[in-house]
């Protein structure tokens, strides 16, 4: 269509572009000078741009650009001034043992300020906000604790995990007994009548009582204790309080003798810093529970 | 009959007027007195009152008035409030309103003609201006001239003074929230926070604007005092008022005494324009009462002047009422009702806030107790059966010295209490130590066994006691069973 000229409009005063479509012509309405003139600045400032900073990618990674600039250092550059910030601080809270962080109330605060942030980032998602636990999971609000509740256990619970595959992790099965075939099914029902029984809860008629205890003593007391007690050594629970992980019902603990539980919590060491999780200690520690 | 004019045909006239510049004359009188006065008083106690001490005690900032913003505290001399005693504020922002009316109902428009922050300032700017450029005849001629270097030398000179003014402004601003003598030295060091300095700009920019450049359009146009004032204000508020039973009709002094000879009635006023001239926001008074007049009363000063020397008794313009005027027409003697219905409201409204403030004042508590119920999880069942609750519990010691408190906790049957961080052996009734002037955070514990507590919730009351101090604070909350 360049081969049209453009015309004069007498009405508008205008010349048209010469482009014609169905008969309807185009006033050539340019854009204003400044406008095109800045369009083009920018288009300068883009080359000078990409001299200075990291732009076009290469065979081997990227032009850096003349200034050597990257999000990745400012990102490096403000965590370590954080680090500097907090410094002081996460510096005492490492250098001070566990027990005198307790009776020092700024350290005290300070670990639990800092432990309700890390706990809610990493603990959380299997724990609850508020520590609650779920089936499976442990509440670490109450006195009962499968690997120890006071501070050293805690730390070391945290520090190396539960079944995490750590070399120093805690280790500690609960055998399939019904599943491997140690037992057969009217003996898992019958210890599980006498472990109910230990807690004081109801027994399904016609239980035989020194059968079951008999199979405990076989079976279970090597981990859980002649009295069923537990052992935290072992991760091995207590049968005769009030508190149970998966259920406390007949059918709940029938499946965990049958299938057996062993429950995994990752080694936290290399993930989080000393420091961090001691105050990741004295918060578990400090919501109740601790010993 | 007429017929009814279309809203689109009315003629409202121009919706836009252009800034006509004022050259206000130089003027000297009563008045003008009061408000060099006044002016002295309220720039004295702006610049001035941050470097005021006010001793607190050690610890505790020195400065007699100072928003401590990191710290969250307010100190006025004695009075020290915390953030959640931000009410106090609203009180004092009552009473202001209720002066500000009582001033209006007795006297117009006294806040804009004296006090307001725009008028102080932008009379410092007049003088300043009259000071170097000359008074209002030499301004408006120069400006007439054009530019010459002696111009520029004097426009420089102006505006560096103004801006002077305005920078000292916002330097003595920023004094309100730092200690001023520290701030003051980081400032000329250059050692002071960024953020000293943009509100110093920020504050600077204003004055030099609003002060020196918009004046009287900031009353105008910016301000909504003067229309509120219009629709409070009563027909027995005195206001600066030209008193048309003296003043018309107006003619020259020759002819006025001509006609008086003759007895025919001549006004006072002589058209001498005097009170137009030294007009900061460039009105005639003459006029009537209007929305741009400030009331500054310069003019009455002016014309008093003149009155004096032409033999006639001053006060031709002074504060006085529409009803006085219409009542010396009549004849009748003037009558002033300062003490009326709307006076005695106000007056009676300040006195009733002020004493509301003052007692909240000197009864407020410095020491309280917030607790937070745990929500998640609200309750935790412990492996012997029993109940446990946890709280947050936060302890205010708004006192300037530290102190031993035990808290009283009062809730389910045999409960026993434990705060974290403290021996178990002190529960029952655990004593805490509180720094002075500072909030205490706990954690803590209240366990209760499930026999006798077999309700869903019970009501739990925390006491902090302060024995020694006769200082006692509670908050109620409640116990929850799972």
């Amino acid at each position: 269509m360049s081969d049209h000229q453009g015309e004069f409009d007498k009405a508008t005063g205008k010349t048209t572009t010469g482009h014609s479509w169905d008969g309807i012509k185009e006033l050539n309405t340019p854009l204003p000078r400044w406008w095109v003139m800045t369009f083009y600045l920018t288009i300068i400032w883009s080359i000078g741009y990409w001299v200075v900073y990291p732009s076009w990618p290469l065979a081997q990674g990227y032009a850096t650009g003349v200034m050597g600039y990257s999000s990745r250092a400012d990102v490096a550059v403000d965590l370590a001034n954080l680090e500097k910030i907090r410094g002081g601080k996460l510096a005492a809270l490492g250098a001070t043992p566990l027990a005198d962080i307790q009776k020092d109330p700024a350290l005290l605060a300070l670990a639990r300020a800092r432990g309700r942030v890390v706990f809610g980032d990493n603990c959380a998602p299997c724990h609850g906000t508020g520590a609650a636990g779920a089936k499976g999971f442990p509440n670490l609000n109450d006195d009962d604790w499968l690997w120890g509740g006071s501070l050293e256990q805690i730390v070391k619970t945290i520090q190396f995990g539960a079944r995490s595959g750590h070399a120093e992790t805690r280790e500690g099965a609960m055998l399939a007994f019904g599943r491997d075939g140690i037992l057969k099914k009217p003996e898992i029902e019958t210890v599980a009548n006498y472990v109910r029984s230990l807690s004081g809860l109801s027994t399904a008629k016609g239980y035989d009582a020194s059968a079951g205890q008999k199979l405990f003593a076989d079976n279970c007391a090597s981990c859980h204790g002649d009295a069923g007690k537990g052992n935290p050594d072992m991760g091995a629970p207590n049968l005769t309080d009030n508190i149970w992980l998966y259920g406390s019902d007949e059918a709940t603990i029938v499946e965990t003798i049958t299938n057996g539980r062993n429950g995994v919590m990752p080694a936290w060491i290399g993930r989080l810093d000393p420091a961090t999780i001691k105050a990741l200690t004295i918060y578990v520690h400090s919501l109740g529970g601790g010993q | 009959m007429t017929k009814p004019v279309a809203p689109e045909e009315f003629d409202y006239g121009p919706l836009y007027a252009a800034q006509k510049k004022v050259y206000p004359q130089k003027v000297s009188g009563r008045y003008r007195n009061v408000k060099w006065g006044l002016m002295a008083v309220c720039l004295g106690i702006y610049y001035l009152l941050p470097f005021v001490r006010w001793n607190r005690g050690p610890g505790a900032p020195d400065q007699a008035v100072l928003v401590d913003l990191p710290n969250s505290r307010f100190y006025f001399f004695f009075i020290e409030l915390w953030p959640q005693e931000v009410y106090f504020f609203t009180g004092l922002l009552i009473l202001a309103a209720l002066t500000l009316f009582l001033m209006n109902a007795v006297g117009g428009r006294v806040w804009c003609g004296y006090l307001c922050p725009q008028t102080v300032w932008t009379d410092l700017f007049f003088a300043v201006e009259r000071l170097i450029e000359g008074d209002r005849r030499e301004r408006m001629k120069k400006e007439a001239e054009g530019l010459t270097l002696q111009r520029v030398v004097e426009l420089t000179m102006k505006h560096s003074i103004w801006l002077l003014i305005a920078w000292w402004t916002g330097g003595a601003w920023v004094l309100y929230f730092n200690d001023a003598p520290t701030l003051v030295r980081e400032l000329v060091t250059f050692q002071a926070p960024a953020l000293a300095y943009i509100w110093i700009a920020i504050l600077t920019a204003t004055t030099y604007i609003l002060a020196g450049w918009m004046r009287e359009q900031v009353c105008l146009y910016m301000c909504p005092w003067p229309r509120i004032q219009a629709a409070l204000t009563d027909e027995w508020a005195l206001n600066v008022t030209y008193k048309t039973d003296r003043g018309e009709q107006r003619t020259s002094l020759k002819k006025a005494n001509e006609l008086r000879a003759r007895g025919q009635p001549a006004g006072d006023c002589i058209d001498c324009y005097q009170c137009v001239n030294v007009c900061p926001v460039g009105i005639d008074i003459r006029n009537g009462l209007q929305m741009d007049c400030i009331q500054c009363g310069l003019c009455i000063d002016a014309c008093d002047g003149v009155m004096s020397k032409i033999g006639r008794p001053t006060r031709l313009i002074g504060y006085d009422t529409d009803i006085n005027i219409a009542r010396r027409k009549a004849g009748k003697s003037e009558i002033y009702r300062i003490i009326r219905p709307r006076t005695i409201v106000y007056a009676g409204l300040i006195a009733v806030v002020g004493a509301v403030m003052l007692y909240a004042l000197l009864t407020r508590s410095l020491l309280d107790i917030n607790v937070l119920h745990d929500r998640n999880p609200v309750a935790v069942r412990l492996s012997d059966g029993s109940i446990r609750n946890a709280y947050t519990v936060r302890l205010l010691n708004k006192r300037g010295a530290g102190r031993v408190v035990t808290l009283d906790v009062n809730g389910p049957a045999n409960a026993t209490v434990h705060v974290i961080g403290m021996d178990a052996a002190s529960s029952g009734r655990p004593e805490i130590v509180l720094g002075r002037d500072q909030t205490t955070e706990l954690r803590v514990l209240v366990t209760a066994p499930a026999a006798g507590n077999s309700e869903k919730s019970i009501p739990l009351v925390m006491r902090v006691i302060d024995a020694a101090h006769g200082d006692m604070a509670s908050a109620i909350d409640h116990f929850v069973a799972p």
